[in-house]
């Protein structure tokens, strides 16, 4: 039980906007708009200070709905816009949210540079293993035989594995949780914004409309019978094993962020020209 | 021998070879040499595909005035080898007039370089660098060119120390053997030379390219903020960028592709610092959909376009004026921002810096249409004053209550609250979006939106600077970038004919001036249009979007090869006669 | 660490926890249900989260001015495997009818009254065990009301979720 002098300044409710959510009743997201402000608020975190930056797809829409600054930018680029942010503004602290499709998909190739970067931020990726705005298409994570309109009787293809991709590209925290567990999902974040570098959370999600298959997610996940483990060697071999719904935190790495050696304090340039003069 | 000339007062150097020659550096140095001496001058290099040992040529024009075009005929072509000639030898235009100094050794010189009628005489380089240890071949050249156009020895020898101290010292020791060695030669040669050095003055002059240029003027504008990723012919933008943004407090960072490094300079720019990056064609293609990020977002971001040979991969060592449309109508929807373009390689600092004004004042992406012909050419010009652009971005003050991010009025600039501001918590969208932020698809929302990102550009004043207006004349020519100087010179020419002829240039593209254009060709009764692009991109801008007041002709081709003033000469003497 | 709670003081802390999360969880759930035009759910939601909102404030009330210890919400003790209170209020549907409602609150309420039981079962404190069947008897007569309510209300058709309309794309 945490001990705390004082109880945090703001309630969980306070970090949320006046913006009412759009995502139908029984979507996962709505859990981890829920975890992600008890995180900000156990973490005491000003929201004016907070920022959150995502993509596009149901789960980019959380920045209208806190009371933070926010940037909902175009498909699959949310990590490359927060890393400019993040090293221009390191006070800041960064949130990265969206979805499977945004994320691993059109943002596979950021995914990577963002994990292999390793600026202090923390992406939060709610994965419902679907194309859920755009009405049902398969998504990197979906599975293999998984019926669609645009791909009937399954694409046949392996899933993505984001958490392995993230440890082999160097994040420095790789974590999964499940939407039913939101006080879990919370703890997650709050450790994760804390932890330097960049860190890496996976949300099991279920998509209500598209996936209603997933209902049986809330008995498949389960959490990791071990701790996190510091040994990348023994992550990997626990995350190419995984059977996709093991919850907790997977791998704390201990990697330097990266960050510019000096903030950006803007001085004159005056002396710069005197290289032009013949 | 009498030189008839249409330039006097100005000469041109080219220095060819190949397989590590160095010319490039000779070409350097000569060029620093004689701004030294008080001359003006451009250098442009061609050069094979190859990353090193490729064949090269050294082009250096050199004049007791400001130069903006390259010149028409060589009056020296020094080769130290004939490799792959061919490749250039049509940006090498000879004369009967043009002096040809060849290495007897490298075989005869080809029919390429006869054909043009030039003097040949013959000194040979690569024996007399074998003769003395050390010594290198361009040196020799280098030596003979600065003898022969009459710099003063300190000069040169100055250069060398500059350029050399670094070096081993035996180096510097070799240098002057060689360049010794080149004068002694030279003076062999009958040569009359075309330009006399200048009397020494106190004007203060610089030597840059318009890719440094354009990396000054960002951080003169207020720029900390760089994301780079490397493209031909922009990458020295990017490579100044890179230690001198440090030097004030800035930093660039490279990114993975241009998708990213658009983003994360819309990233730091929405965190509050002035932000911007560089590209050419293929690059600025890509970025297309997040510049409407930033538009629809009302994010300041600076783009450089140094535009190369198009389409897709194109031609990316050599010039061309094709991303024009790309740049003003590349963007999907109604997406309203500033599209500018430097005309000089001096102006490639006034422009980028001017750029990063409007982005910051008018919460807008400002695009700036360089090209290879101006980045990758050094100049000599004066010492440019500062104008003073500098980053005036309206921020919202912290704590104010109610805050509303896209509030209308004010001329449609609504003051951005930077991230950290208490109270002035906003989300930035893609979306269309009321008053608030808060996305709508609200048909009041999305009028009074649209109104809000095109009026704050349609109504701002951008004074004099929205174009070069020269000259009177009832015969106007409408160009744009790096055509600009190649016209104001065979213009000149054409004045000294007895034709006067208005220049037009403008340097705001978009959003588009009727009115002002109109004024500009108040008295004019028939305007040609000259451009650098095979299907008359800046001609048709100009039909569609304009109210021209007069009847219009179009004068274009495609690149490689940028114009030189006879050819403009020649059209506009046919054109006015027509 | 054993799953007991020994003070008042953290007894009162994770009530005034688990109350305020079951008021704003029955705030946010209402609001889904406006949003996707169910007024009738929402305001069944708005009813259930006023009821939740008197308890929070009775409990508020009975804090006072005393000194609880803050819990982080990860932290509450619960004394059986099936998460905390609110933990199954997603399981929702734009368009269930009021006995859904009435049933995620009422297992809700169960929850409830699992977490006083093992808090009496399992304190050493007489005085926490007395408060926590004090508040499990109150969430009992809960139990009971919407029981009562369940029987009053409709119960739902065998097509109660069906909608002849697709999904829409909106973005």
């Amino acid at each position: 039980m945490n001990v705390e002098a004082a109880p945090p300044a703001l309630n969980a409710r306070d970090y949320k906007s006046d913006v009412k959510p759009v995502w139908c009743p029984g979507c996962g997201d709505y859990s981890v708009l829920s975890s992600v402000t008890k995180a900000l608020a156990e973490l005491a975190l000003p929201p004016e200070d907070v920022a959150v930056i995502s993509g596009i797809g149901c789960s980019s829409r959380i920045p209208a709905y806190l009371n933070t600054y926010g940037f909902h930018g175009v498909h699959g680029r949310a990590t490359a816009l927060a890393t400019g942010l993040k090293l221009s503004r390191p006070d800041l602290t960064v949130l990265i949210t969206g979805g499977d499709g945004d994320g691993f998909s059109i943002g596979g190739n950021h995914f990577l540079h963002a994990c292999r970067r390793n600026v202090d931020m923390t992406y939060i990726v709610m994965d419902n293993r679907v194309y859920g705005m755009t009405k049902g298409q398969p998504s990197p994570t979906t599975e293999p035989d998984w019926d669609s309109a645009l791909a009937p009787g399954g694409t046949g293809l392996r899933p993505f594995n984001p958490l392995v991709i993230a440890l082999a590209s160097g994040a420095n925290f790789i974590a999964r949780t499940f939407a039913g567990d939101p006080n879990g999902t919370a703890r997650v974040i709050a450790q994760a914004i804390k932890h330097p570098g960049f860190s890496f959370i996976e949300v099991l999600s279920p998509c209500i409309t598209f996936r209603p298959d997933q209902r049986e997610w809330k008995t498949k996940a389960h959490a990791a019978p071990v701790d996190a483990t510091e040994d990348i060697g023994r992550a990997a071999k626990r995350l190419m094993t995984d059977d996709g719904f093991t919850t907790g935190i997977l791998y704390i790495g201990d990697r330097e962020p990266f960050a510019l050696d000096d903030s950006i304090v803007a001085k004159g340039p005056a002396d710069i020209e005197t290289q032009f003069l013949v | 021998m009498i030189h008839k000339k249409d330039d006097q007062n100005s000469l041109s150097v080219a220095i060819t070879g190949s397989g590590g020659a160095g010319v490039i550096t000779a070409g350097n140095m000569l060029l620093e040499a004689a701004a030294r001496a008080g001359l003006y001058g451009l250098f442009m290099r061609s050069s094979g595909p190859q990353i090193r040992g490729g064949e090269a040529a050294a082009m250096i024009r050199l004049a007791t005035h400001p130069l903006d075009a390259p010149g028409e005929i060589f009056d020296i072509l020094i080769a130290i080898d004939w490799h792959n000639i061919d490749r250039f030898a049509i940006e090498l235009p000879l004369s009967p007039d043009s002096l040809v100094i060849a290495d007897p050794s490298q075989g005869a010189v080809p029919d390429v370089i006869t054909a043009s009628g030039a003097r040949v005489v013959e000194l040979p380089l690569k024996d007399m660098a074998k003769a003395t240890p050390k010594v290198r071949a361009n040196m020799i050249a280098l030596g003979a060119v600065a003898s022969l156009i009459g710099l003063p020895g300190d000069v040169v020898d100055g250069i060398l120390e500059k350029v050399l101290k670094k070096r081993a010292a035996d180096a510097l020791e070799s240098s002057r053997t060689g360049i010794a060695l080149g004068g002694q030669a030279a003076t062999q040669f009958e040569f009359t030379r075309p330009l006399e050095m200048p009397p020494p003055s106190t004007q203060k002059r610089w030597m840059i390219s318009g890719n440094e240029a354009a990396g000054m003027g960002a951080v003169r504008g207020g720029v900390r903020f760089v994301a780079a990723y490397p493209i031909t012919p922009a990458t020295e933008v990017l490579e100044w960028l890179s230690p001198n943004l440090k030097k004030v407090g800035g930093a660039l960072v490279q990114a993975e592709d241009e998708l990213a490094s658009i983003n994360m300079i819309i990233g730091a720019s929405y965190g509050g610092t002035p932000s911007l990056t560089a590209t050419s064609g293929p690059g600025l293609a890509l970025m297309l959909e997040s510049i409407g990020l930033a538009v629809a977002s009302e994010v300041p971001i600076v783009i450089v376009d140094v535009m190369r040979g198009g389409p897709s991969t194109g031609i990316p060592t050599k010039s061309e004026q094709s991303d024009l449309n790309i740049a003003v109508f590349g963007l999907h929807g109604d997406a309203p921002h500033i599209v500018v373009a430097p005309t000089t390689v001096g102006d490639c600092l006034f422009t980028t810096q001017w750029a990063v004004h409007l982005a910051e004042a008018l919460q807008v992406p400002t695009i700036v249409l360089s090209d290879q012909l101006l980045g990758q050419t050094r100049a000599t010009i004066d010492e440019p004053a500062d104008p003073g652009f500098v980053s005036e971005r309206s921020v919202a003050a912290a704590g104010i209550a109610d805050y509303h991010r896209y509030a209308l009025g004010d001329g449609g600039v609504s003051p951005m609250a930077i991230p950290g501001g208490a109270g002035g918590q906003y989300t930035a969208d893609g979306l269309e979006h009321n008053e608030t932020g808060n996305p709508s698809s609200q048909v009041a929302d999305h009028i009074s939106q649209s109104d809000k990102r095109s009026d704050k550009i349609s109504g701002y004043d951008y004074g004099d600077h929205w174009a070069e207006i020269e000259g009177e004349g009832e015969l106007a020519v409408i160009t744009w970038g790096s055509t600009t100087g190649v016209t104001r010179e065979a213009l000149k020419v054409l004045a000294q004919k007895g034709h006067n002829v208005r220049l037009i240039a403008p340097r705001l593209l978009a959003p588009a001036r009727p009115e002002l254009m109109a004024k500009a060709l108040k008295g004019v009764s028939r305007a040609l249009v000259l451009e650098l692009s095979h299907s008359a991109q800046f001609y048709h801008y100009l039909k569609g979007y304009f109210d021209l007041p007069c009847p219009v002709a179009s004068y274009c081709r495609s690149g490689p090869l940028p114009y030189r003033a006879a050819e403009l000469v020649t059209r506009i003497e046919n054109w006015s006669a027509s | 660490m054993s799953t007991t709670i020994e003070t008042i003081e953290e007894l009162l802390a994770h009530v005034q926890v688990m109350e305020r999360e079951a008021y704003e969880c029955y705030l946010d759930l209402a609001e889904q249900m406006e949003v996707h035009n169910n007024h009738e759910v929402a305001e069944l939601f708005n009813k259930l989260a006023e009821d939740e909102k008197k308890h929070l404030s009775y409990v508020e009330k009975r804090v006072g001015d005393s000194d609880i210890p803050h819990i982080a919400p990860w932290d509450l003790k619960n004394f059986d495997d099936s998460g905390v209170n609110m933990a199954g209020a997603r399981e929702v549907h734009y368009m269930m009818v009021p006995y859904h409602a009435l049933k995620l609150a009422l297992r809700a309420e169960e929850k409830a009254v699992a977490f006083f039981a093992g808090v009496v079962s399992s304190s050493n404190n007489q005085d926490v065990r007395k408060l926590a069947a004090e508040f499990e008897k109150e969430e009992q007569h809960h139990i009971e009301l919407i029981n009562e309510w369940l029987g009053k209300v409709v119960r739902p058709e065998d097509d109660w979720a069906e909608d002849p309309d697709p999904p829409v794309q909106p973005t």
